[in-house]
């Protein structure tokens, strides 16, 4: 571990510890916040029990479902829009004001579309997520070095053996980029989404147990999601960084 | 002036695509564009709308203000040591990227109902993409600029005006924009959550009573404000840049 990674750990723990201590001794009161390690034993506690087993499973199924659908249509949707540069010209400046717009408020329409039920959840995950994997593709695409596609002519390679085997290697940093914006989007999305209105999931039961002013629960969801969404980001992050690495040699 | 009238003809076939949606779903689902506009108009010819947009302006006003001096704050203490820098950053992009939603009952817990809860929660949203542009600014200021400033025997103001300012306000403006479109979606997902007042209570008030016009009035209004706001911010970074 490097240097800078072992003054990182001490300082999370740090962090961690002093907020143990606030609120151990009050100055945090407890119907504010419990103490971290009872947010971890309650975590514990509802993993053994099995009692959020069903909400657990749907979320994350609608997360995958959410960026699996993003990633591929963004991709096509990517490919589409750069085969064309009088489209992409046009469509560029609303690419670039796409998150400016909270697309969130669009939920409560796809509520009357689809009724409260995983597919409204997935719909605007998928809207939250796409536009990122569609810049990805768009940026990757740009960003193959001429001297390759030169190299294909050579060889006169056909279009499909070219995008197989020159495009597809080359564009593919940029295109996990994409990837890891979408689920990091998705997982917003659909947590979100479960949290104004649904009737399971995550989200749902840490709404739930926070209007029933049951915090034990409330704070072991809530700590259960951080550490999902910290490991599953920092592993996408790292494997991210790595592609990104090999690009520059 | 053919990017212009591709970019009307994209425009208008948007237009056209959420007329058609409308024919084919009917008026519960999807309003038409010239019914949604008119909603929009009678709700502002009355009173208790202003109040409404008075108070997530409000909101989104003082989330904005701290989102940018605590940004920027943040990221010039943490940027100007290479350590600390290198410490923090990958603890600043998994704040980032975590659903902030999950954490909004702590806010509510510390701030109660009521505006002040908004605020934090916009802040929580917009102070962190801030802090992330600045410290990567301040990290990236070259090197020779440094040596010139001390060849020129400048003051610490004197740097933090002439030199580091000009060198890392493009970057900050591009972090202010993404902390400005965040802080406006944290203050309406904490009105939509939990609130009487404010647009996104607006919102969640229409889809309890099945009101598609309202719903899509207020997003088209929240969407030309947006989108209108983003462009001016990037008008004033090109403007910079040059």
């Amino acid at each position: 571990m490097t240097r800078e990674g072992r003054i990182r750990l001490f300082v999370v723990a740090g962090l961690v510890g002093i907020f143990e201590v606030l609120c151990r001794s009050g100055v945090i009161a407890h119907t504010v916040v419990i103490p971290p390690s009872e947010m971890a034993r309650s975590l514990w506690q509802i993993l053994i029990s099995g009692a959020h087993n069903a909400d657990i499973v749907s979320t994350f199924l609608n997360v995958l479902i959410s960026s699996a659908l993003a990633i591929s249509l963004g991709f096509a949707a990517g490919l589409a829009i750069h085969a064309l540069p009088r489209l992409r010209a046009a469509i560029e400046p609303l690419l670039a004001s796409y998150y400016a717009v909270p697309t969130f408020m669009f939920y409560p329409i796809f509520i009357v579309v689809f009724g409260v039920n995983a597919r409204a959840i997935i719909a605007i995950a998928v809207l939250l997520s796409i536009v990122a994997m569609i810049a990805s593709t768009l940026t990757g695409l740009d960003r193959i070095p001429a001297v390759l596609r030169k190299t294909a002519r050579v060889f006169r390679m056909s279009v499909p053996v070219r995008a197989l085997l020159i495009d597809l290697p080359a564009a593919a940093p940029h295109l996990f980029t994409g990837a890891k914006l979408a689920f990091a989007y998705a997982l917003i999305g659909v947590i979100a989404s479960e949290f104004i209105l649904s009737g399971q999931g995550i989200g749902y039961s840490i709404a739930y147990a926070y209007n029933n002013f049951d915090n034990r629960e409330m704070y072991g969801l809530m700590l259960l999601v951080i550490i999902v969404a910290v490991t599953a980001n920092a592993g996408l992050d790292a494997v991210d960084r790595r592609l990104q690495a090999r690009l520059r040699r | 002036m053919r990017r212009l009238s591709d970019f009307l003809v994209l425009f208008a076939g948007m237009i056209a695509l959420w007329q058609g949606l409308h024919w084919i779903e009917g008026d519960t689902v999807l309003t038409s564009p010239v019914a949604t506009i008119a909603r929009l108009a009678t709700l502002m010819s009355a009173g208790p709308f202003w109040g409404h947009v008075a108070e997530t302006g409000t909101a989104f006003a003082f989330a904005v203000a701290i989102s940018l001096i605590g940004g920027i704050g943040i990221g010039t203490l943490l940027g100007l040591n290479r350590t600390s820098a290198i410490v923090s950053e990958p603890i600043l992009i998994a704040l980032y990227s975590l659903p902030k939603v999950t954490l909004y009952p702590l806010v509510l817990l510390c701030f109660g109902l009521g505006i002040s809860a908004k605020i934090a929660f916009g802040a929580m949203h917009g102070m962190i993409p801030v802090a992330i542009f600045t410290m990567k600014a301040i990290m990236q200021i070259k090197p020779v600029y440094w040596r010139t400033a001390q060849a020129l025997r400048l003051t610490p103001p004197q740097i933090a005006l002439t030199m580091a300012l000009p060198a890392v306000l493009p970057e900050v403006l591009s972090g202010a924009r993404l902390g400005f479109s965040l802080s406006l979606l944290g203050v309406l997902i904490g009105e939509m959550f939990a609130s009487k007042r404010g647009l996104g209570f607006l919102i969640t008030s229409a889809m309890g009573l099945g009101d598609t016009a309202t719903i899509l009035a207020v997003a088209l209004l929240i969407s030309v404000f947006a989108i209108a706001a983003n462009a001016g911010l990037f008008v004033l970074q090109g403007a910079v840049q040059r």
